[in-house]
This record gives C-alpha cells, structure tokens and sequence, in this order.
C-alpha cells in the first residue's frame, strides 16, 4: 500500500528527456528547409536585379529607372566620397531619437491609459481625433515651432512612432489575464510588483509589435521632414537628386532607406525572440 | 482553531438583482484539519474560500483565521485555484520563488527554498523550464510547490485538480494526501466531485443550494493513511458516499429547477 503513495511518478520524469535520433533527424530536416529557402530568396532577388538591368535602356528608358549597375556606382561614389555617412548620420540621429522618444511617451502613456479605466474613457474622444489627422499634415506646424532643424525631424518622427506604440501598449495592458493578475495579488504583489512581474511582461509581446511596426514610420517622419527643408540627411538626397533628375542617386537614396528599416526590424526580432521565448 | 466563521452573511448585485451567496452561516475548522466544501454550483463554496484569501469580505458576521480578523489579502493563506495560473514567462523556477520574492525574501534563500521544493514535487531536473514545456500535470505540481515555499499554515484549494483528466487526478490526490500527512497543514478544499471529498477529507461539508448554507457536516472516519486507489472500494465508503449524496442531490436538482 505504502509503496503505490511514495513512489506515484515514474523515474524519467526527474529531469528533461534525452536527444534521441528521430529528434536529430528532425532537426537536420529543418535546417535544410531553411538552407532551401535561403538559396530561393537569393535567385529572386537576382532575378529582379537582371530585370531591372535588362529592362534598363531597352524596355523603359534608362532616365526614369536608372539601372542596379549605375545605382551600385553612386552607392559605392558615396561611400568612399563620405557622403554617405554625412547624410545617414543625420538621418538616423533623427530617427533614432524620434523612436526612442516617441515610444518611451507612447508606452508611459499606453500603460497608465490601459491601467485606468477613467483616464481611458475621459480621454478616449481626444486620442482618437489626433490619431485620426494624417501626421504628415503636421510638418508644417512642426517646422514653424522647432525650425528647420533637426529638432522638428525628431518630432515629426516621434509623432507617428508615439500613437503606434501606444495603442498597442494599451491593448497589451488591457489584454493582460486576470487570473494572473488575481494569483499574484494574493501572493501579496503590491501595485508595483504587479506591474512589474505580471503587466510589463504580458504586455511586452504587444509592445513589442508596436515597436517593430513603428520601425518604417520613424523613418517616414524623419525622411518627409526632409524633403520639406533641410540641407543634409538621406531625404534631402533624395530630394535634390530628384531635382537634378539624377535617377540613379535617387534609387541609391531609396536603397539606403529600405537597408535601414531592414536592419532595424532585424534587431527588434531579435530582441523579440529572446524576450519571449517563454512562448515556446 | 485555525479558522472560524461567525454569523457570514455574503450578498452580491447582479445584473441589477441581489443574489444571497452566503446566509448565516457558522463554521468552525481545526489547526491541522483537512475539510472538504461541496455543494451545487453557485451555493457560495468559493465564495467562501474567497473570504478566507481575503479577496471578499462579508457583507455581515466575522471570520477569524488564527484568531484575527481576515481583512484585506490574508497572506497567511496558501491559495490554488483551478486555473493554470503560472507566469508562462518565468521559468518553473522563477515561478516557484515568486513568492518569495514579492514578500521580500533575498534571492539566494529564495532560490534554494524554491529548490528545495521543486525536490520535494520531483520536478528538480525541469527548474530552468517555462510552463508551457511541461504537462498538465507537471504544471499542477509545480503550483502546489509555489503554494508551499512560503509556509502558509492554511492551504486553500478551490478545485484545484477540476481541469485533470481521471487518472492524473487520483495521482495528485496521493501526492496532497501525502504533503498533508507530511506538513500537518490545515487544508480547506472545494470540490464538486464527491468521491475526491470523501477520500481526502476529515470532514465533508454540504452546501444547500442559493442561498448558501450549511446543510449537512460528515466526518469521515475512513482510518489513515488512506491509499487513495483503493480507498473508494471500502463498504464503509459507500456508505458515506450515498449517505452524502443523499444530502446533496436535492440541492443539486433545486438548482437546476430554477
């Protein structure tokens, strides 16, 4: 009788179960599909580049899409020229602190409105009819508060970054199980501890969403502030290679742009995989 | 006396209609006494357990845990619910020592009492695991660890083996039985199921149906320790089994009627 009491789990279940040959078979298998898909995502886009080179001069005129050999050209002139990093720096100083900004007041915000019902119903009307103005059309009105500047770049940046981050913040917050919230409280979480061991991390996979979506828009805010006034940064190259019908600087530009959000992206989904492997 | 219950009254305001949950009931529990709440749905046997957690408090009467006054979160209480309520994104671990942790107990004893208990429930080799790697009841077993690392003199379950299948169940009933008999702990259970009741508990007590009240108290004198496997096979537990229905189906039925 003792015996069927003491001993109710079986020995295996001490301790996680060894790698056994159909698990390594089963690794080995994905590590080819990915080898595969790798290997096909670089035949397209080769296949879109020799289009593109054919298409030039031929299909289309040269002056209206340039060709990848004259756009790698001016990218490597810049790179060499300097002028690459004179313009990018600038771009990413504003675009780095618009998202930081804009995303540390959207989360504060998007937190405090998801932990208040009142605040959130009070302010509810107001949000809504900012979020609704296209940001774009507040360029001007930062321009005349900020300057020409860097200052009204970060701004328009932060601005659209800021209503991204926030309306996933509070859909996080408001998402949160109550049974969590429940279970901790009863083992004694004061309002801070819940915030911090129960909201925060229940939330981050939102939060986390807003961030990566809010990648392209800070560089959206930041390149419009340039192309509206300004003499240096990535936008304002565009802008004036545009000018000077310089086809081929203009793509170099858009090329510059689409390797930074990529860039960007690829970080946050790292950090995102990491904070939450708990997912599994 | 660990816990007695004095005159409890419990209303609640629904959908713009008063409901009685608890009505005049009294209810004295033991130090180390392992009592099962059974009863229809909605006879305000969690309610009461809610009472006890300190999560309600009675609209009327007073209830006294170690004898004080329950008022605010009672964290003299262990509680396990029937909800998988571990934190997905910490580790078994980290889901043990949380305890700990928000009462304020350094890191390094708070890692090595949480081990400690992770040993106890045979889960020691899966500690750097999150929840979501382990099964139903392997994450059952590790919130009776989170509930035991801080002591709590009264453990409070409400259903809390409910979502397990039927084997798995039995299983987890010898492995409380077994902390119980180990800890001496006072342990006050909410069930539905009826055969879970009589083979774990001291004394069974029958909710009757809206308004709650205390219909019938049963001492189950089944001598221990008790195998949990065979126990339901007894002559004597039949007897307490259909002596207990009968109490409590008409409850059952009235409840159903309305």
């Amino acid at each position: 009788m003792s015996d069927a009491r003491t001993s109710v789990f079986e020995a295996g279940e001490g301790g996680p179960v060894e790698r056994s040959q159909a698990v390594v078979a089963y690794e080995a298998s994905e590590v080819r599909k990915r080898r595969v898909r790798l290997v096909l995502q670089l035949v397209v886009g080769i296949a879109i580049l020799g289009f593109w080179q054919i298409a030039s001069g031929t299909l289309v005129d040269r002056f209206f899409i340039s060709s990848p050999i004259a756009v790698g050209q001016e990218l490597f002139d810049w790179v060499v020229e300097g002028t690459l990093w004179r313009h990018l720096s600038i771009t990413l100083y504003a675009m780095i602190w618009g998202f930081t900004l804009g995303s540390l007041i959207g989360f504060t915000l998007g937190f405090i409105f998801g932990r208040s019902e009142t605040v959130a119903a009070v302010f509810d009307p107001y949000i809504t009819a900012l979020y609704c103005i296209p940001k774009i059309a507040l360029a001007p009105l930062f321009i005349m508060w900020f300057g020409i500047g860097i200052e009204s770049k970060i701004a328009m940046s932060a601005t659209i970054v800021f209503f991204l981050v926030f309306l996933n913040t509070y859909s996080g917050v408001r998402d949160v199980s109550p049974i969590y919230i429940h279970a901790t409280r009863i083992m004694g979480a004061s309002q801070w501890q819940l915030l911090r061991t129960v909201i925060a991390p229940s939330a981050a996979a939102w939060v986390l969403t807003g961030l990566k979506v809010s990648v392209p828009y800070s560089l959206i805010g930041v390149v419009v502030g340039e192309f509206m006034s300004s003499n240096r940064g990535i936008g304002f190259l565009i802008a004036q290679a545009s000018g000077l019908f310089d086809t081929a600087a203009v793509f170099s530009g858009l090329v510059v742009l689409a390797l930074v959000g990529a860039g960007m992206n690829a970080a946050l989904k790292r950090i995102e995989k990491y904070l939450l492997r708990w997912r599994g | 006396m660990s816990i007695v219950v004095d005159q409890v009254v419990k209303r609640f305001v629904s959908r713009g209609r008063e409901v009685l949950a608890l009505e005049n009931v009294d209810l004295e529990i033991e130090d180390g006494e392992f009592v099962a709440f059974v009863g229809p749905s909605g006879c305000g046997k969690s309610t009461l357990l809610n009472m006890f957690a300190g999560i309600l408090s009675p609209n009327s009467g007073t209830i006294l845990h170690d004898g004080r006054t329950i008022e605010g979160i009672n964290r003299r209480v262990g509680y396990m619910t029937q909800a998988d309520s571990l934190l997905p994104w910490r580790t078994v671990l980290r889901n043990v020592q949380l305890p700990l942790e928000l009462q304020g107990v350094g890191r390094r004893e708070a890692q090595s009492r949480a081990r400690a208990l992770l040993e106890k429930v045979d889960l020691a080799g899966f500690a750097d695991h999150f929840p979501i790697e382990l099964s139903g009841g392997m994450r059952k077993r590790v919130a009776i660890a989170q509930v035991l690392v801080y002591d709590p003199g009264t453990l409070l379950m409400d259903e809390p083996l409910g979502a397990l299948d039927a084997q798995l169940k039995v299983i987890m009933q010898a492995e409380l039985m077994r902390i119980w008999e180990e800890t001496g702990k006072t342990v006050v259970f909410v069930t539905h199921d009826l055969v879970e009741a009589i083979t774990l508990a001291q004394r069974v007590i029958v909710f009757s149906g809206r308004p709650g009240r205390i219909k019938h108290i049963a001492r189950i004198d089944i001598p221990r320790p008790r195998d949990v496997f065979k126990v339901r096979f007894q002559p004597e537990f039949q007897q307490y089994y259909e002596a207990l229905w009968a109490e409590l189906a008409p409850e059952i039925s009235k409840g159903e009627a309305v």
